[in-house]
């Protein structure tokens, strides 16, 4: 039959692009490309190092400050500056705040629609709805009033006619076979995770202003200063307090209201943890230190490779092992010997040579996307929470491992059904709610250190460029809600000379490499159902699964085609 | 099915809105927009209107920031927008559909909906190379925005991107990104600068179209003078201690620690317009500069290239010292002035106005 084309593939950051050949209801090839480029790193050229962070933060403003935190880590480690304890607790605070509520808006606002049919919610009963709901969780909104009025809600945006955003749903797909009762639940939830997530993210506006975008991060540490005595210090006991508060709510959120409907509704789809299974090699550099940051050890989420989805061993992470190849991309290297770069060596000419728009399809035998293609070790590799926990419960990181042996165990399940559509949803709420636990500590070591005049939260000995080395370069990593992120940043004089970024949804949907090689959306995609080809539902699924980033993905160094000196430096 | 003419509470009760709410959504908006009291029966009525106007999002060369901030929307609550006050039938990050289903319903609009919808772009459309830098549908985004801007009532450019290009026509302007205004020229624009834009005042900007069917007072920049008329330092919590000579001059030091000025550290509240430090963010939890880092001037025209860097003390800005106010820094006032803003907070920015260029260009030399 004819390629079957998702564009835009919605509910996503970006402007994703998915092209589809079906067979007998079944996918048996699949094409992702990104669809956009703005070429931010050759932007970057010539400016302060000291504010990239300020100008990457703006690649992605769904996971706002992500790359804001990689960048300062990699100039930080190319001038040699160590963060006091206060600002790498901060960060943490920060960045696991912005994964909470990431995955939780993941869960509902781009993701559930694809499980959760708003229409049949109008068929519940409220009173069944509200004994599911207080049979699964303790979470106080759950009266037959307060379903039966989330119903009055959605039958009033039904009943006139005006769908909103509900306009272009796919109601009543053959795919969606949650009781009413749930997707009742499921609906009511949906609207209480947005008015969760903007009250929780005040964390961010508390820590940097606002959000999206927070004001905060500097190269060698952090603007939040803090005073026990200082009402005007921006952590104080009044700030600690609401900040305690925050994530007391946050836990209370993951445990009572987005672990319960994961637990609830998986069982419902469990034929999808059989569908959507990818490339099995799984890559975490690992984040979240209890100490020293430099020390993988300290992580939280540890780092590591897992190949071929043998979770009995778990190789160490080889930063030089990392290449970036354009066969399918819209890139040239000088050259052109097929062969991939390493982010150093970074020489990307933008080179469009698809269809001229509009256009029905893309030229999926030569070049199809904006998004190059990340390999390991010459291996494409998932990234994201699949892969933090598939790499944490090989590794045995206790947290890890007693939060998936439980599901499983729920689930009556082996391990190897996180390989799938069903397990990385499973293992993003899994991840949240270990997340969600640990905030608060971080809380209480800021307040612990600020009542005992431990303050310090920047350090100073690199902030005037006067001290900088002529030449250096460095390196910057994170895991971002969506897995792997790696900045590279030379600088020359007192600017930056190359800027390199490697995202997650890089590694995750990015295109076919020189040997062919599928990209972990492409690889997932086959074998998947499509009941419908005009409403490709199924596609949407396992898709969303890997929370799709688009903006994130897209890179470039140089427009120009200027070759940057090698850098041996690769540790 | 409901029809205009459905009575008001009748509607509401049907959209589980208390007449109550109602009526304090709109007096805080209307605060927002520095409008009089007197105007509170007609924007209820106009918010409560059964049939509601119809508002298509679309998204470019952008981040999504600004489609997450409206989500952060705390008055009007973001589900209210949404579902209750519009009926917002596409925006690729939150809507149900996709693909040929989505595009469809876009289709609809333009063409049903034909010089009645309102349209919100978020992000730059790049211009050079036939376009080919941001497709959706398999059409480029700009030929998208000349066909479904030039069909609205008016569109609402949220965002430095939208606005005017934004980050990705700093120079050197790989793609020949540009605003809205500029890649469709003619068409009625209200520019929500800011990076992201601040959803207090879109939300605003969004009430007072329904109540009026016009958009409120613009400056040259057609930025809403209600939220762009006044210097941030003019507004800003830190000020006494500029007055006083209190200065920041490391992070982290004692001044830091005090909230004192941070002028010193590349501060741009002194040359930037915008009613940050009053609506704040995130429910008026704070702001960039309560939270200890300079403003980056993130709402002026041309920000990334005019007010970088971020870090270095603002040059030759006349008249700085302990006993000048800002607002005393050039006097040009621009535009109307709408009730409940004083002429004392209208500066002209400090930085000249860029010409707009050819779509072509690539490179610019300023500053």
């Amino acid at each position: 039959m004819a390629r079957l084309v998702v564009d835009p593939v919605s509910r996503i950051e970006g402007h994703l692009r998915i092209e589809a050949q079906v067979d007998g209801g079944k996918i048996s090839d699949a094409w992702s490309a990104g669809t956009m480029f703005r070429g931010i790193e050759i932007i970057l050229k010539d400016r302060d190092p000291r504010e990239a962070w300020i100008w990457t933060q703006r690649i992605c403003g769904v996971c706002t400050m992500v790359h804001a935190l990689a960048s300062v880590r990699a100039v930080e480690d190319a001038l040699g500056v160590d963060v006091p304890d206060n600002a790498r607790i901060v960060r943490n605070l920060i960045a696991g705040s912005q994964l909470v509520q990431d995955h939780v808006v993941h869960f509902y606002h781009l993701h559930a629609l694809d499980w959760v049919d708003v229409a049949a919610a109008l068929k519940a009963d409220p009173a069944k709805t509200s004994q599911i709901a207080q049979s699964i969780s303790d979470y106080e909104k759950s009266s037959t009033t307060y379903f039966k009025g989330v119903q009055a809600r959605v039958k009033g945006v039904v009943d006139s006619g005006q769908l909103s955003l509900f306009a272009s749903g796919y109601w009543g797909h053959p795919a969606y076979h949650l009781p009413p009762e749930v997707n009742l639940l499921a609906v009511a939830h949906y609207l209480e995770a947005l008015a969760w997530q903007k009250d929780f993210i005040r964390i961010h506006a508390t820590l940097g202003g606002k959000n999206p975008h927070p004001q905060t991060f500097l190269v060698g540490g952090m603007p939040t200063a803090m005073d026990a005595n200082e009402p005007f210090a921006v952590i104080n006991p009044e700030t600690i307090t609401f900040m305690r508060k925050l994530v007391k709510e946050a836990r209370k959120f993951v445990d009572q209201v987005y672990i319960p409907d994961v637990l609830a509704i998986a069982p419902l789809y469990k034929e999808w943890f059989g569908y959507g299974e990818g490339l099995g090699n799984f890559l975490s550099y690992g984040d979240y230190s209890s100490g020293n940051q430099k020390d993988p050890n300290s992580f939280l989420f540890p780092r590591g490779v897992v190949l071929g989805r043998d979770i009995s061993k778990v190789h160490p992470v080889d930063a030089s092992k990392i290449t970036e190849f354009v066969n399918h991309s819209w890139y040239e290297y000088a050259g052109d010997h097929g062969d991939g770069k390493h982010p150093y060596q970074g020489e990307t000419n933008p080179k469009y040579t698809g269809p001229k728009p509009p256009f029905e399809y893309l030229d999926v035998d030569k070049k199809y996307s904006w998004l190059k293609a990340p390999r390991y070790d010459n291996k494409p590799m998932e990234v994201g929470p699949l892969a933090r926990m598939v790499v944490g419960y090989a590794a045995g990181q206790p947290d890890i491992k007693a939060a998936i042996d439980g599901v499983l165990k729920k689930l009556n399940a082996p391990p190897t059904v996180l390989f799938s559509t069903l397990g990385r949803i499973a293992a993003r709420a899994l991840e949240s709610q270990i997340m969600a636990h640990k905030l608060e500590s971080w809380v209480d070591e800021l307040a612990s250190n600020m009542a005992h005049g431990k303050t310090a939260i920047f350090n100073p000995i690199r902030w005037d460029p006067a001290t900088w080395p002529s030449g250096t370069s460095g390196y910057g990593w994170h895991e971002a809600p969506r897995g792997a992120l790696g900045h590279w940043v030379e600088i020359e004089g007192k600017t930056i000379k190359n800027y390199q970024a490697v995202v997650p949804t890089t590694w995750n949907g990015g295109p076919r490499d020189a040997t062919g090689q599928r990209g972990a959306y492409e690889a997932a995609l086959l074998n998947t159902p499509v009941a419908d080809p005009q409403r490709p539902l199924e596609i949407l699924r396992t898709v969303h699964s890997f929370d799709p980033c688009i903006a994130c993905a897209v890179h470039v160094v140089d427009a120009k085609g200027r070759e940057y000196t090698k850098i041996p430096r690769v540790d | 099915m409901l029809t205009p003419e459905t009575d008001l509470s009748g509607a509401l009760a049907r959209r589980g809105i208390s007449r109550r709410q109602l009526v304090k959504f709109c007096s805080a908006t209307l605060a927002t927009l520095a409008l009089p009291e007197r105007y509170l029966a007609q924007t209820v009525a106009a918010v409560g209107k059964a049939k509601k106007p119809v508002l298509v999002w679309l998204q470019f060369q952008d981040c999504t920031g600004c489609s997450e901030s409206i989500l952060r929307s705390s008055h009007p609550d973001v589900a209210d927008v949404v579902l209750d006050l519009l009926s917002w039938e596409y925006h690729e990050v939150i809507m149900a559909g996709a693909g040929a289903k989505a595009n469809a319903v876009l289709e609809r609009v333009v063409k049903e909906e034909k010089g009645k919808y309102l349209c919100i772009v978020e992000g730059a459309i790049p211009t050079a190379d036939d376009g080919v830098y941001c497709t959706i549908g398999g059409d480029s985004a700009v030929h998208i925005a000349e066909k479904v801007c030039r069909n609205a009532a008016a569109t609402i450019a949220v965002g430095a991107c939208a606005f005017d290009g934004g980050l990705v026509r700093a120079k050197p302007n790989p793609t020949g990104a540009l605003g809205v205004q500029e890649a469709v020229p003619g068409i009625k624009v209200i520019n929500m600068a800011g990076c992201p834009h601040n959803p207090v005042n879109t939300a605003a900007v969004l009430v007072h179209y329904l109540t009026f069917n016009d958009v409120p007072a613009l400056d040259q920049y057609n930025r809403p003078l209600f939220a762009y008329g006044r210097v941030i330092h003019d507004q800003c919590e830190r000020r006494a201690h500029y007055d006083a000579g209190r200065f920041v001059t490391e992070w982290g030091d004692e001044g830091h620690r005090k909230g004192w000025c941070l002028y010193k550290m590349g501060c741009k509240g002194p040359s930037a317009t915008f009613n940050c430090p009053v609506v704040q963010w995130n429910d008026h939890t704070s702001w960039p500069i309560r939270a200890g880092h300079g403003c980056i001037g993130c709402a002026s025209p041309r920000f990334w290239d005019h007010m970088s860097p971020f870090y270095e003390r603002l040059p030759q800005v006349p008249g700085f010292g302990v006993e000048v106010t800002a607002g005393e820094i050039g006097l040009g006032l621009t535009g109307a002035v709408i009730a409940g803003v004083t002429a004392h907070g209208l500066i002209k920015m400090i930085k000249p106005a860029p010409k707009p260029e050819p779509a072509a260009a690539a490179t610019e030399k300023e500053n």
